[in-house]
């Protein structure tokens, strides 16, 4: 190709090439994502105005679904269940710093510790579902065995409407804080010895040091923890799907499985409906998503 | 939302693996059951048929019965084999309503089944057609420990004051009366059924899941207060809502409960979990109203030709061959059913027997709360059932949910 530089005239293709290839490399990418993640979100969207069970006639019904909705009490469960799971699973941010921070020292087998603690977000969520079911089993499980010790009746976890979310969140918690903490042990290794040295001769400890210098400069890890704790908390579905499938009547349903079960389970078929769910939920999704980018964008323009 | 979508992927890989190796066969099978003895019965029936036929390449597809319940409704519009197993009912509805199923009104004609199957005619039937074979059925009922009851001195109850008192002696021996497990909602429904079935009768309850009546119905109600006399002083095993039915065999293996309002099929499970025969009992569900004529529930399992089918006329074949009293005898002794073709023998077992005698006398025969009512009403019944034998004193609030899916399901 030495001839490119005698040649006067460049191609079309060669003057716009600099241009152009990012977008060649994007093609593939950008053609599956507009295929498999843009269209069906209209689609889902355009679907949510039907009554349609996947097989028969599509009969348009207007905003019927999203009527219905609002007077559907499986509804409201689940989008408060959704909301204590935002809320709650945030915990694993502070406690998986707390487990960094105390793991963040140099003892003899230190890294079978850390990897001990990292052991829970390796395991595969529905192999977590079965053993806290197991777990919290009033009749066999440490749980009951616990209550027994002290001479009280054991509750039965998963079976009562009240503690059953309660219980699947704790289940949720113990990978997802493994993960924060992983997080923030790599953020911990970048935090400068200097600034921390600077802060000592300042007088600064324990907390203030905390507060004050080392908790500024885990900023980006803190940001990532946050980001994934709340994606990890809308799609609780793995949990729920395996320790209770929404159960006992619907009270521990959260948006993402209440979706599927009206639209893909047993006794749903229901697409209309269950699209009318998932629209729901992509709009408070979409709340989140744009916050982070436009958190995203600001970061870039610095 | 990842997730779901991801099982809906495993869903269609796994009916795309389902109809992949279909090409060529003049005989694709879909089943549904993977239980060693279930799958043992079906192949040996697919055996004889190839004897029969040595011709015929036949292909089947044995899969996981809630992984089939999905995979379904993929291949019977993407790839539809020439038989499929399927449930009859309003489960067969969807598929009916949506020209998925071939009515086979002339094999039923040109087979005699009209004759041979005419108790279970009825439910085959839909927009006056029948579209498929019933290879076999179950009774339900109570199944008790006979020992257990023997020990505390209690007779098997035949009426509804007889299994009150009968529950209050256990309970005082410090057992639980009745087990049941309905974390997957199902078993609730047999209990509701056959509380109502006893209390109103085969009619009403028909016009119940026909959606003619409202739950609110004041004898709907009475249903609810007969089962408030269980569920208010403890007869049911505590933590139910957490346990399947397979995990609500334990306390009835242990003697720790002393009945089960279950189906036949519990039986192998039974005996596999270390109980003789001996040690089992099966009564009818008592009586509660005298004056109602005595009906059961008995479902039945049945196989269908998809109206996509490469060769229907080998699958109305094999549909004739499995309607044959001599297939639907072995095939049913097998997996220790009964089989629906009145020509054929009963298996020997004890609870065939009895169970044979039941509902052959029986005034009406139910398929199941979830195979009469459309899947929705099915399903919003069935949670609140269980919610009802968690809370009681719920019982209007959850009658009048049950009247507003109801009008929305039967609009």
């Amino acid at each position: 190709m030495s001839s490119t530089e005698t040649v006067p005239s460049y191609s079309w293709w060669k003057r716009n090439r600099m241009a152009l290839s990012p977008w060649l490399f994007l093609v593939p990418g950008l053609l599956f994502f507009s295929v498999y993640v843009i269209a069906p979100i209209f689609q889902s969207i355009l679907y949510s105005f039907y009554e349609w069970d996947g097989l028969g006639e599509k009969i348009w019904i207007g905003t019927r679904n999203y009527e219905e909705l609002l007077d559907d009490d499986r509804f409201y469960t689940s989008l408060k269940n959704n909301v204590i799971w935002l809320v709650l699973y945030m915990l694993a941010v502070p406690i998986g710093l707390g487990i960094a921070l105390f793991l963040n020292q140099t003892v003899t087998g230190i890294r079978l510790y850390k990897s001990l603690f990292f052991f829970p977000f390796v395991i595969s969520q529905v192999v977590v579902g079965l053993i806290f079911g197991w777990f919290y089993n009033p009749s066999f499980g440490i749980v009951g065995k616990v209550w027994e010790f002290f001479g009280a009746t054991p509750p039965s976890i998963l079976g009562d409407e009240t503690l059953v979310t309660y219980g699947i969140i704790a289940a949720g918690l113990w990978p997802q804080i493994a993960y924060c903490m992983i997080l923030y042990l790599t953020g911990l290794n970048n935090v400068s010895p200097d600034q921390i040295e600077a802060g000592r001769l300042d007088n600064a400890r324990g907390w203030k040091m905390l507060w004050y210098i080392i908790i500024p400069q885990l900023k980006p890890a803190t940001f990532i923890a946050v980001v994934v704790t709340v994606i990890g908390a809308l799609r609780s579905f793995d949990l729920v799907a395996i320790m209770t499938q929404g159960g006992p009547y619907g009270s521990s349903n959260v948006l993402a499985y209440y979706m599927f079960e009206t639209a893909l389970s047993e006794y749903g078929y229901r697409m209309g409906y269950g699209s009318a769910i998932a629209t729901v939920l992509f709009l408070i999704m979409l709340v989140y998503i744009s916050y982070f980018l436009w958190r995203m964008y600001q970061d870039e323009q610095q | 939302m990842l997730n779901p979508s991801r099982r809906l992927l495993a869903a269609l890989v796994a009916s795309a693996a389902l109809s992949a190796p279909a090409f060529g066969a003049d005989l694709v099978i879909n089943f549904d059951d993977l239980n060693p003895d279930k799958k043992a019965a079906f192949d040996a029936v697919v055996a004889a048929f190839q004897e029969a036929n040595p011709d015929m390449e036949i292909e089947v597809n044995n899969q996981d019965r809630e992984a089939y319940k999905t995979a379904i409704r993929n291949f019977l519009t993407a790839d539809a084999p020439d038989v499929a197993a399927w449930y009859p009912g309003n489960r067969m509805a969807p598929f009916v309503n949506a020209g998925l199923f071939e009515p086979i009104s002339d094999l039923w004609e040109s087979e005699g089944l009209n004759e041979s199957f005419a108790s279970i005619m009825p439910t085959m039937t839909m927009n006056g057609e029948q579209w498929g074979v019933p290879y076999s059925y179950y009774q339900w009922g109570i199944y008790y420990r006979a020992d257990v009851l023997e020990e505390l001195g209690v007779t098997p109850p035949e009426t509804w004051d007889d299994l009150l008192a009968a529950c209050t002696t256990i309970d005082e021996a410090g057992k639980d009366c009745f087990t049941i497990g309905t974390k997957f909602l199902w078993t609730a429904a047999g209990v509701f059924d056959y509380l109502n079935l006893r209390t109103n009768g085969y009619d009403f309850h028909n016009a119940l899941t026909a959606g003619e009546v409202s739950f609110t119905d004041p004898k709907v109600v009475q249903v609810f207060e007969h089962w408030k006399e269980l569920v208010e002083p403890g007869h049911f095993v505590e933590n139910h809502a957490t346990m399947s039915w397979q995990d609500a065999l334990a306390p009835f293996v242990s003697g720790d409960a002393a009945m089960y309002v279950m189906g036949n099929f519990a039986i192998g499970a039974m005996t596999e979990a270390g109980l003789t025969e001996d040690q089992i009992g099966y009564i009818p569900f008592p009586t509660i109203n005298p004056d109602v004529p005595r009906a059961e529930d008995a479902p039945a399992d049945a196989l269908f030709i998809p109206s996509g089918a490469k060769n229907k006329e080998n699958g109305k074949k094999f549909l004739a061959f499995v309607a044959t009293p001599e297939i639907q005898t072995q095939w049913n002794e097998a997996i220790g059913q009964l089989p629906p073709n009145a020509n054929a023998t009963v298996g020997d077992s004890k609870f065939l027997q009895q169970g044979f005698e039941t509902l052959s006398t029986a005034a009406g025969l139910a398929q199941f709360f979830d195979r009469d009512a459309p899947a929705e009403m099915a399903k919003a019944g069935m949670e609140g059932f269980q919610e009802f034998m968690l809370n009681p004193d719920r019982l209007d609030k959850i009658l009048e949910r049950l009247d507003k899916v109801q009008q929305r399901v039967y609009r």
